[in-house]
């Protein structure tokens, strides 16, 4: 029980990172909350489906249409919606929530409900770790939020444009001197941030149906691991996810399962109070009170 | 008594900012007419509706109000993005205090108005030291959580809430009853934010640590405007009881909250005048959309996104400042 507890933990901590990288990575750089996020999800999710069952077209060619549709979605979001209304912070929320809901009820309008929308394992099968059965998709969840946490810190770390997105992130004014273009790289960060959403789709998207209420609840488990790790901070959502994760895991298992809503609520609210720009946020620590 | 010297003609911004004189009928019409187009709209509109639209109305005047209560709480720099915590604990006493104790209407809704307010502030007290994002990351939160404090517990008739209240001795009561308060919290916070003490309120949204640095309690200050609000809010929970008869989980759902603010962007903040607006335009529209089934509300995602884009300032400070700039031709003499 303890052992199943602990590998299923750590298998939704990796969930609860994979859907957050991309909504972290957007807010860290660009400032911008991308409440659409969930949207996106479901977007790349039902589009891949499309591509698959309807197109008929090789697995592998549809997982990299969608992703690239995804980002161009972000993208466009950039350039027609957030660029309006930047800096009004509850505007561009709204707009983005907005859009979100439209491109969401939209499946729901044409009918995209159902158990056969799901999509493929990568493959079949499953693994015994000590008496824990686990099968390879989980596993491979776990490889690649791994991986991709890797990616994302090469990228940012020794790429030109992963340094300008840095550059951004810590100080506007100074990176505009240095010939970086902002807007360039907020819709850039935004097309990244859609981009990785959709990834996280396609990976975790194969363990259930697709619905358009995970949407909401991707957002919403976004957000609660963006707020405890410090919104913006790659480290904070590691950890966060791992804490809300192992949180989540053992109050289903060893309290009632609707217990672990509440469980994760409580833990953004604590961090919120005690420690509001979350754990590992420090630049941010002088505006969060007076 | 400490007294300050005002201009009469200050506050009024007819000819110019600063500049203003009254020197004729139709001037005081110009200022006049704006003023009474909320009452006459709210108070004659409202009797020549069909049944079921007044029973929209009376839920478009809901929202209303939280609107306004929200745009109170910005004007003193604190965002909530959970309004619908002062509409579920407002909901909740007024029910719990009908459905236990068989109070009337005439009781519970003034009660659940104070002590609801008092409950939620007491409840955001804790937090009132955050700032922007953070406060309102925890008003988001905190309605979600009492939501799963209810259902987790079942205290309070848990899923199935508290049904079967004392409904309204008529609708048309009803009707009357929150358009008066609906008017008096859109005269009542504007003349607020107009006084001196407002002065205060709008200088914490503008600078807080400046307002702290000539002596003032800032906290104080947004402990009262959030309890006005809370009260507010918390009223509109209580009215909204008893008239759908039901006190439940579904009052901290997440539409008292997001439709508020929503109207308050489409109106456009800070002038409590906006946010009614915004909501006499977005909730009627929901329910006209209804026609389309499903794709209602997608309709109205994208009508949202294309107004906050188009028109970012909102519609009613647009408006306000097309009536200002009005021109006519004149002779010369």
């Amino acid at each position: 029980m303890l052992l199943g507890t602990l590998v299923y933990g750590f298998i939704n901590s990796c969930i609860l990172a994979l859907v957050a990288l991309g909504f972290n990575l957007t807010f860290g750089i660009s400032g911008v909350a991308n409440f659409a996020y969930g949207a996106i999800y479901i977007f790349s999710g039902f589009l891949t489906w499309i591509l698959l069952n309807s197109l008929g077209l090789p697995y592998l060619l549809s997982v990299l249409i969608s992703i690239l549709c995804a980002s161009c979605v972000g993208l466009a979001m950039y350039y027609l919606i957030i660029l309006r209304v930047k800096g009004l912070s509850l505007s561009e929320v709204m707009a983005t929530f907005g859009l979100g809901l439209a491109i969401m009820e939209l499946f729901r309008y044409f009918d995209f409900v159902g158990f056969k929308y799901t999509l493929p394992v990568f493959f079949d099968g499953s693994v015994a770790i000590g008496d824990v059965y686990v099968d390879y998709q989980r596993l491979i969840i776990a490889l690649i939020a791994v991986g991709l946490t890797l990616c994302l810190y090469l990228f940012t770390h020794h790429t030109k444009i992963g340094l300008a997105f840095r550059a951004i992130a810590q100080d506007e004014r100074t990176a505009l001197t240095f010939g970086i273009d902002s807007d360039r790289i907020g819709a850039l960060s935004m097309a990244f941030g859609a981009g990785l959403a959709a990834i996280a789709a396609i990976v975790i998207l194969p363990l259930g149906t697709i619905a358009v209420e995970g949407g909401y609840e991707v957002l919403i488990n976004a957000l609660a691991v963006c707020i405890v790790g410090g919104l913006g901070s790659t480290v904070g959502v590691l950890v966060a996810s791992v804490l809300i994760g192992y949180a989540q895991t053992f109050t289903a298992n060893y309290l009632e399962p609707h217990w672990m809503m509440l469980v994760s609520l409580i833990a953004i609210a604590v961090v919120l109070v005690v420690k509001p720009s979350g754990l590992f946020s420090h630049q941010k620590e002088l505006e969060e009170r007076i | 008594m400490k007294r300050r010297k005002e201009r009469i003609d200050r506050g009024i911004k007819a000819r110019s900012e600063d500049i203003f004189a009254l020197s004729s009928y139709r001037e005081m019409l110009y200022l006049l007419v704006p003023r009474a187009i909320p009452v006459v709209g709210l108070l004659g509109v409202s009797l020549f509706l069909s049944p079921y639209w007044k029973e929209v109305f009376i839920s478009t005047a809901v929202y209303a109000l939280l609107a306004i209560s929200w745009d109170l709480l910005i004007s003193a720099g604190l965002v909530s993005l959970g309004q619908s915590l002062f509409y579920g604990i407002g909901s909740y006493v007024a029910g719990a205090l009908n459905y236990y104790w068989g109070w009337s209407p005439l009781f519970t809704i003034p009660v659940a108005t104070v002590v609801g307010g008092l409950l939620c502030t007491v409840m955001l007290l804790p937090v009132l030291r955050l700032r922007g994002i953070y406060f309102a990351m925890v008003t988001l939160v905190l309605p979600l959580m009492l939501m799963r404090l209810v259902e987790a517990t079942r205290i309070l008739g848990g899923t199935e809430g508290l049904t079967g209240l004392t409904p309204f001795p008529s609708p048309l009561m009803s009707l009357y009853v929150i358009q008066i308060a609906l008017l008096i919290a859109l005269f009542g916070f504007r003349r607020i934010i107009d006084s001196d003490y407002g002065l205060v309120v709008r200088g914490i949204n503008d600078n807080d640590r400046s307002v702290m640095s000539a002596g003032i309690n800032i906290y104080w200050y947004k402990t009262q405007i959030l309890f006005l609000g809370a009260s507010v809010g918390s009223f509109a929970g209580a009215f909204g009881t008893h008239v759908d008869m039901f006190a439940g989980m579904p009052g901290f759902a997440l539409d008292y909250s997001l439709l508020p603010v929503a109207s308050a962007v489409v109106g456009g903040m800070g002038t409590f005048a906006g946010p009614l607006l915004g909501a006499f335009i977005l909730v009627p529209l929901s329910e006209i959309l209804r026609a389309l089934g499903a794709l209602r509300i997608v309709f109205y995602g994208l009508f949202l996104v294309v107004f906050i884009v188009a028109l970012p300032e909102g519609i009613f400070p647009y408006m306000q400042r097309k009536y200002h700039q009005f021109e006519r031709w004149v002779e010369i003499e």
